[in-house]
């Protein structure tokens, strides 16, 4: 506790830096991102990451230094060489990009694991911490290299500011926008050049082999969220800064974890909670209105069979027990009583010890429901030729999905017939709300 | 039976291109009059598609070129709006209805500049002519496919332009949709803009345009429509491919051999 306390209250010069450093990358990289995920380039986002070690090798061997600003170009020389690669092999061979996707994440992430190996067995005593380039070690960021970081990212969400409209257009019809005059083919080396920029800056806090979770999973989590691009943007910022929190914490409390993972594993948690219980998009709604369409359902069933009973004894309000209602239709005992309590609370039925009965309202609701059920067995027959004994299925299952617009147009187009193909009477009500 | 005009809006002058090295249309010459509703008419798999997006520089052709008002594309890129077909984008994207319309407004206002209060209402009057003026804030992937194709037409509209080459815009719209999309068209007709439409009913195609290029990898016909509309040239457009065309095509794919004067 008291440890987190420390942390939070960034007493300690160096874990400013790493927090600062860690949350703008977060950010920075997920804005990026929200354009690599609505352009679905997610894998050559992967491809990239993987891509940039051997570049950070190379650079490392060459000017035997670890400085941020070298290795950075070093990535980025690799980083836009995958890209460039990935491209040529799709077009100018029969390889399909997926196929050149996973060759060329593969051949380069190899070449930097084979550099990575050989510049650790030559001793080299600088070469301490590059190793932390395949998982990230956040709490090894110093102040160059927040400098550094933050110039880039300040760099990545100017040009995404700047750039907004284009890249907007560029990611939902990039066929229109070339139409309207847009210099499509610059926009999208700027959109790459921003994407490789993004995993070259990141990955000594995240690591090569995880970086394009930072960049793909904060826009795919945020998207459950809303419909609007900026909010979506502005939100997927806010789940990688978040990230980034949460693992500088991580990597400054347990100084031998690597840092890239945990603030994955807090990425992917926020991601589960979009997916399961985000609204409108979300699992947890969805297997709600399900669920409640299902209940409405029950309901409406169990009030066509008093309308049904009733129409044959030509007695709506006859008062009812359970059993008479399940010899008409087999429900569950205690599904069929919790729909009653349901309706009765509703109004829609009334309770006599154990009988019910329909109430008006009850009444009412019930005729609805026949009457979509044959005024739609009617419009089958009449409009999709069906014969009278193959419509009832149908209409047994779509009765519930009609809005009060969907039924006046059937009446309309039916121009308010007086029976089903089975010759019962649609029971038509005085006009009511509709 | 190939028409070709004076002082034409467009110009196709022998264009050839491909797909894979796979050539999908063969020298295709015409030229179109200002101010008519022209179909673009033939079987699937004949290039209609394709020769809209050669026309925009969308994909480059083997060979040949295009003429706008006499100038090349790039001069007249205002002048000029192009309605892809409603299934080349995802709809998914998060973006409302206004969103997508004001992208027909990007082309003039240019890099860095924001969309002002004036596009806004050119991009509302465009919905408005559609009747979609009161779906403007409505999630695009909550559209049907009819509305869907009406938004695209919108954003079309919001480009102001003088000639529309549109990709099936009747495609999975319901029949008022159709007609009120159709007089649409002839609206703009009166108003001398000049538009071209891929369709593929040939029923309703003699109804609904004044000029009709008949294409089918080549082109078949190309004039006003009492003329190309004859029994016979409708059997050469439809009456199957040519097979030498389509082995000769074939063969070039399969050697990936580059086609060469």
């Amino acid at each position: 506790m008291k440890e987190l306390l420390e942390f939070l209250s960034l007493a300690n010069a160096n874990v400013r830096y790493v927090v600062l450093g860690v949350m703008l990358l977060g950010a920075s990289t997920a804005v990026v991102g929200s354009f690599t995920f609505l352009r679905k380039k997610a894998l050559v986002g992967d491809a990239i990451a993987h891509s940039v070690l051997p570049g950070i090798c190379l650079a490392f061997m060459f000017s035997q230094y670890k400085h941020p600003l070298v290795l950075l170009i070093g990535a980025f020389i690799s980083g836009w060489l995958s890209i460039l690669s990935i491209d040529i092999i799709s077009k100018k061979s029969r390889i399909k990009s997926d196929t050149a996707i996973a060759i060329v994440l593969s051949v380069f992430f190899g070449i930097g694991i084979l550099l990575l190996t050989y510049i650790q067995s030559t001793g080299n005593a600088a070469q301490a911490g590059l190793d932390s380039f395949l998982f990230g070690q956040a709490a090894s960021l110093i102040r160059e290299d927040v400098m550094v970081l933050g110039a880039v990212c300040f760099l990545l969400v100017l040009t995404i500011y700047f750039f907004f409209k284009e890249f907007s257009i560029l990611s939902f019809d990039a066929d229109y926008a070339t139409s309207l005059g847009l210099p499509v083919r610059f926009l999208e080396v700027i959109l790459s050049t921003l994407t490789v920029l993004a995993i070259a800056v990141g990955i000594q806090a995240v690591g090569v082999v995880l970086m394009a979770a930072m960049l793909i999973t904060p826009a795919a989590a945020a998207r459950y969220w809303t419909n609007n691009l900026t909010k979506m943007i502005v939100l997927a910022a806010l789940f990688g800064a978040f990230s980034g929190l949460f693992g500088s914490y991580i990597s400054y409390s347990a100084p031998k974890m690597p840092t890239g993972p945990w603030i994955i594993v807090c990425i992917t948690i926020i991601a589960f909670v979009s997916l399961a219980f985000a609204p409108e998009r979300g699992l947890f709604f969805k297997w709600k209105r399900k669920r409640s369409k299902e209940i409405n359902t029950l309901d409406e069933n169990v009030l066509k069979i008093f309308f049904h009973l009733g129409e044959q004894e030509n007695n709506m309000f006859a008062a009812r027990k359970i059993p008479a209602l399940q010899k008409r239709r087999y429900f569950d005992e205690k599904k069929v009583l919790q729909s009653l309590k349901r309706m009765m609370r509703a109004g829609q039925i009334e309770q006599e010890d154990n009988t019910w009965k329909l109430t008006e309202t009850g009444l009412v609701e019930a005729k609805r429901i026949a009457r979509i059920h044959r005024l739609w067995e009617m419009y089958m027959s009449k409009f999709l030729r069906m014969p009278a004994d193959h419509v009832h299925e149908g209409a047994e299952s779509l009765e519930h999905f009609f809005t009060p617009s969907m039924e006046a147009m059937l009446e309309q187009d039916l121009d308010f017939p007086e029976t089903d193909p089975h010759d019962k009477p649609i029971p038509y009500t005085v006009k009511n709300e509709f | 039976m190939i028409i070709q005009v004076d002082n034409p809006v467009l110009e196709v002058h022998d264009l050839t291109v491909s797909y894979d090295k796979n050539p999908v249309l063969w020298n295709i010459d015409f030229s179109i009059p200002k101010g008519k509703l022209v179909g673009i008419i033939g079987p699937n798999g004949a290039g209609k598609s394709t020769m809209l997006k050669s026309v925009m520089g969308l994909i480059e052709p083997q060979s040949g070129f295009v003429k706008v008002f006499d100038k090349d594309l790039d001069d007249v890129r205002q002048r000029v709006s192009y309605v892809p077909q409603r299934e080349s984008v995802d709809w998914d994207f998060p973006a409302s209805v206004l969103d997508v319309v004001l992208m027909g407004r990007y082309g003039r206002r240019g890099l860095f500049k924001r969309m002002t209060k004036q596009d806004k209402e050119i991009a509302m009057a465009s919905l408005a002519k559609v009747n979609m003026e009161k779906y403007y804030n409505r999630q695009i992937a909550q559209l049907s496919g009819g509305q869907q194709q009406r938004v695209f037409i919108a954003r079309s509209l919001a480009q102001q332009a003088d000639l529309y080459l549109m990709d099936e815009p009747f495609a999975g719209v319901d029949a008022s949709a159709e007609s009120s999309i159709l007089s649409l068209l002839q609206e703009m007709r009166a108003e001398e803009k000049t538009i071209m439409v891929v369709h593929h009913d040939l029923q309703s195609a003699y109804e609904y345009f004044d000029w009709v290029i008949l294409l089918n990898m080549r082109l078949v016909a190309s004039g006003p429509k009492e003329e190309v509309f004859t029994p016979k040239l409708l059997q050469e457009t439809y009456g199957g491919k040519l097979t030498l065309l389509d082995s000769l095509s074939n063969f070039i794919r399969r050697k990936e051999l580059p086609i060469k004067g």
